[in-house]
């Protein structure tokens, strides 16, 4: 039994088959790419997962427990953490507050220590008291992982992280994902390959709504299908 | 009276609260749909359609329908140059925020209520009819003016329909209630459509409240009903449709007569807040909406 | 420390007040403390949590009429009308919320202005059971709390201190706790705190009956203390009275809801004995708040020097 399982995963939008009968499992422990050109579905099928839309068919189970229907928040409490592709966050509030909400959100008993074990996590120690809002762009994304972390998870939905961080920062950000490991399931939609090809230990390709590959990154390198749709070779 | 002629009666009173909503209601739903602005202080734009008719007729002489005329033209063109103003010296300051813009036609409610109340006074006062005759039904006479009033607010709303869909004018108005953005990159002044579109939907409101005055008394605190009678209607029309919301006026102008045949106008009103309540929770897009 | 220092001064100088002010402006004062109460109520709504509402009015009038009614009909005391008139305000507000907070934005807006407007007028309605326009006087057993009757200076005073000092207090504790954060949360963002496992509806729907519930024991207050109860506390006007105080005190400050009722109340109070168009002074400062100043003097005073004022 997988940790996330999904099965006939489908949700059209008018015409437009954004996700269609998906099947696909996050195993425990693993760092889990997907992948896929503009408009493959990436964004609606890990919004189907974390329950910020809903499925027209189809069903999510996580470790065993059916959780189709399950709304959004209560998804989250279950340990299915979503991080935002547009870096979201609020903005008025300190980087503390921020934090401890996904703190809070979790149970915690000892907000402060949570708080400080997940900055200290995205390298952020010092800056808890600063409003999150005038941070810069790359601070900004690690405080969202930060916020990501505090939810303690079980499953960690990451879209499109490295977005507009420089090299050195996804260096960085490439530890943080190996550090989470094996505690956590990573699921990562990404842009930049070589980010994808470095962590990932797993791979799903979408294209137009349908799973295309799977499978370890040399087995996916190396399908035809693939480098036709997607690598363009 | 026997029951027959008795509901023509409701009917026919029925249709000159329809003409008269339907009109108010289109300019506080145009302004609704193109700027996405709830405009509280539409029923005050109303009162003072009616104070400035009161206005013009202490002070032009001559006959009964030519100051009526001149009331007709001169209270939309000063009501939609205050309109105007506030849009520039408020509304665009606000950046049209949907919740400031709100708080701060509240505000511009209180200023132009307590403006009447200063510089009008307390009392309500008649204006004169442009013409008296009436027409003799075999049951009952009924005064020709509000048949009037209901032709002249058909007119107008072709009027307005043509401007819609027609006309420069409100194609460059439909564009920008699309998309205020895309609009401004055709090279659409948004500043002045929008400008216009309050102009406009206040200018309604007055004329609307010059047909009425002859039938009811100028009064500072007129601005009330017509504007929670339009929110109903424009709410209920489906919020920004133009159709929709003749559609409801006619409905809630007709019912309005039958429905106080048999309840207290308290409970009509109770009833009619409520319904506006639940569709607004229920059914958003409004009875004759479409789902989108 | 600090917060609570301040906070602290400013009770024990209202205390104080209340002994060396003279009359009028005493009974001025326990006035704007009970108006303070319901601006506090509509500040963690609004200024915390962001829910505009304009249907506050509903809330108040309900403890007016939860307070009232039973002391005028069945001869309750003042501690029980008190009481029911709190309840009534918190239990008003849930049931408006289950429905109003189906909506956001310009809707919550309208929805809660419709509900206000169905009560105000049920309540002339049934003008043969609530007094209808006019209104009844509140009798004088309903007046009656331990021993000492609410309508003499120095227990309304008391009363009045007390109430607020209690809503202070609590409203302090409530935004500097875990929910306090999750309100915020809810206005600065809703759909994030949604995905760190909070329930956006069932928060919303905490805060409105709190919301409420200051909102029904400063109406029951109001109505005890100076002794009327009358249709024209439901009206639009007292939705727009508190959500003005806020604007003005700053919003999302716990001190700002009495700092603008204290304003407002004496900004209405010398205008009208200079001319009688009170009503401007609404609409005027409504729009330059708005336009000029939309984060009110303590919102101000927070950017400015005080980052953790509450």
């Amino acid at each position: 039994m997988s940790l996330l399982e999904a099965r006939g995963l489908t949700r059209h939008f008018g015409g437009l088959r954004a996700v269609d009968g998906v099947d696909f499992d996050l195993e425990a422990g693993e760092i889990h790419a997907l992948i896929g050109p503009n408009g493959a579905g990436k964004t609606t099928f890990v919004s189907l997962l974390s329950g910020r839309l809903a499925p027209q068919a189809g069903t999510i189970r996580l470790a065993g427990e059916d959780i189709t229907r399950t709304p959004a928040h209560i998804r989250v409490r279950k340990g299915v953490a979503y991080t935002f592709q547009i870096t979201s966050i609020f903005p008025g509030l300190s980087v503390f507050d921020n934090v401890a909400l996904a703190a809070q959100g979790a149970r915690v008993r000892d907000l402060k220590a949570a708080v400080q074990a997940a900055l200290s996590r995205v390298g952020m120690v010092g800056m808890a008291a600063e409003v999150a809002g005038v941070l810069s762009y790359g601070h900004q994304r690690l405080l969202e992982l930060a916020m990501g972390l505090a939810l303690a998870p079980r499953v960690l939905i990451l879209d499109e992280p490295t977005q507009g961080l420089a090299a050195g920062e996804i260096e960085g950000f490439k530890a943080l994902v190996r550090s989470l490991v094996p505690q956590v399931a990573v699921l990562l939609i990404e842009h930049n390959m070589e980010v994808v090809m470095d962590l990932a230990t797993r791979i799903t390709v979408l294209n137009f709504g349908q799973v295309l590959a799977q499978g370890t990154p040399d087995q996916v390198r190396a399908d035809p299908a693939v480098q036709e749709a997607y690598l363009g070779a | 009276m026997s029951f027959g002629p008795f509901l023509l009666l409701a009917l026919m009173e029925g249709m000159v609260t329809a003409a008269v909503l339907s009109l108010a209601a289109v300019g506080l739903c145009l302004v609704f749909g193109v700027m996405r602005v709830v405009n509280v202080a539409h029923g005050e734009f109303y009162m003072l359609g009616a104070v400035i008719a009161w206005f013009v007729a202490s002070v032009v002489p001559g006959p009964a329908w030519a100051v009526f005329l001149a009331a007709l033209v001169v209270a939309p063109v000063l009501v939609g140059a205050l309109a105007a103003a506030a849009d520039g010296l408020i509304l665009k300051r606000l950046n049209y925020d949907p919740e400031a813009t709100i708080v701060a036609t509240i505000g511009l409610l209180y200023i132009l209520q307590q403006a009447a109340l200063t510089f009008y006074g307390p009392d309500a006062r008649p204006v004169a009819a442009p013409f008296t005759w009436r027409i003799q039904l075999p049951w009952f006479g009924y005064s020709g003016y509000k048949l009037f009033v209901v032709a002249a607010a058909v007119a107008v709303l072709l009027a307005v329909w043509r401007l819609m869909t027609r006309t420069r004018a409100g194609l460059i108005m439909r564009a920008t209630q699309v998309d205020r953005e895309v609009a401004g990159a055709f090279g659409i002044n948004v500043d002045r459509v929008y400008m216009g579109t309050f102009a406009l939907g206040a200018a309604l409101a007055a004329v609307a409240a010059v047909l009425v005055v002859p039938i009811q008394q100028a009064h500072y605190l007129m601005g009330g009903d017509p504007l929670l009678l339009s929110f109903i209607v424009v709410i209920i029309g489906g919020l920004g449709s133009l159709r929709g919301t003749v559609i409801a006026a006619l409905i809630i102008g007709l019912s309005d007569g039958v429905i106080s045949m048999f309840f207290t106008p308290t409970l009509a009103k109770i009833l009619a807040t409520l319904l506006v309540a639940m569709v607004l929770v229920f059914r958003p897009q409004g009875l004759f909406g479409q789902k989108t | 420390m600090k917060v609570w220092g301040l906070h602290l001064a400013v009770l024990a100088a209202l205390a104080l007040l209340g002994l060396v002010l003279p009359q009028y402006h005493a009974t001025n004062l326990a006035r704007i403390m009970v108006l303070a109460v319901f601006a506090m109520g509509y500040n963690l709504a609004f200024g915390y949590a962001g829910l505009l509402s304009l249907g506050h009015a509903l809330f108040f009038a309900a403890g007016m009429y939860g307070a009232g009614l039973p002391a005028w009909h069945w001869g309750w005391g003042a501690a029980p009308a008190l009481l029911a008139g709190a309840m009534a305000g918190g239990l008003a507000a849930v049931i408006v919320g289950l429905l109003a907070l189906r909506t956001a934005g310009v809707s919550f807006m309208i929805v809660t202005l419709m509900f206000a407007k169905a009560f105000a007028l049920t309540i002339l309605y049934f003008n043969s059971w609530t007094g209808g326009d006019e209104g009844f006087v509140v009798p004088d057993t309903g007046r009656a709390l331990f021993g000492a009757t609410l309508a003499a200076d120095g227990p309304r005073y008391a009363l009045a201190w007390g109430l607020f000092t209690v809503a202070l207090g609590l409203s302090l504790l409530l935004v500097r706790s875990r929910f306090g954060r999750v309100m915020v949360a809810l206005r600065e963002n809703e759909e994030r705190a949604r995905m760190l496992g909070i329930n956006p509806y069932a928060a919303k729907l905490q805060v409105m009956g709190i919301s409420g519930l200051y909102s029904g024991a400063a109406g029951a207050a109001y109505a005890l203390l100076f002794g009327y109860v009358g249709g024209t506390f439901a009206d639009i006007q007292y939705s727009i009275l508190p959500m003005l105080y806020v604007l003005l005190g700053g919003a999302g400050t716990v001190l700002g809801a009495g700092l603008g009722a204290a304003l407002m109340f004496y900004l209405t109070d010398v205008a009208s004995s200079v001319t009688d168009a009170w009503l401007f002074v609404v609409g005027a400062a409504l729009v330059v708040l708005v336009l000029f100043a939309p984060k009110g003097i303590l919102g101000w005073v927070r950017a400015r020097w005080w980052r953790d004022l509450p």
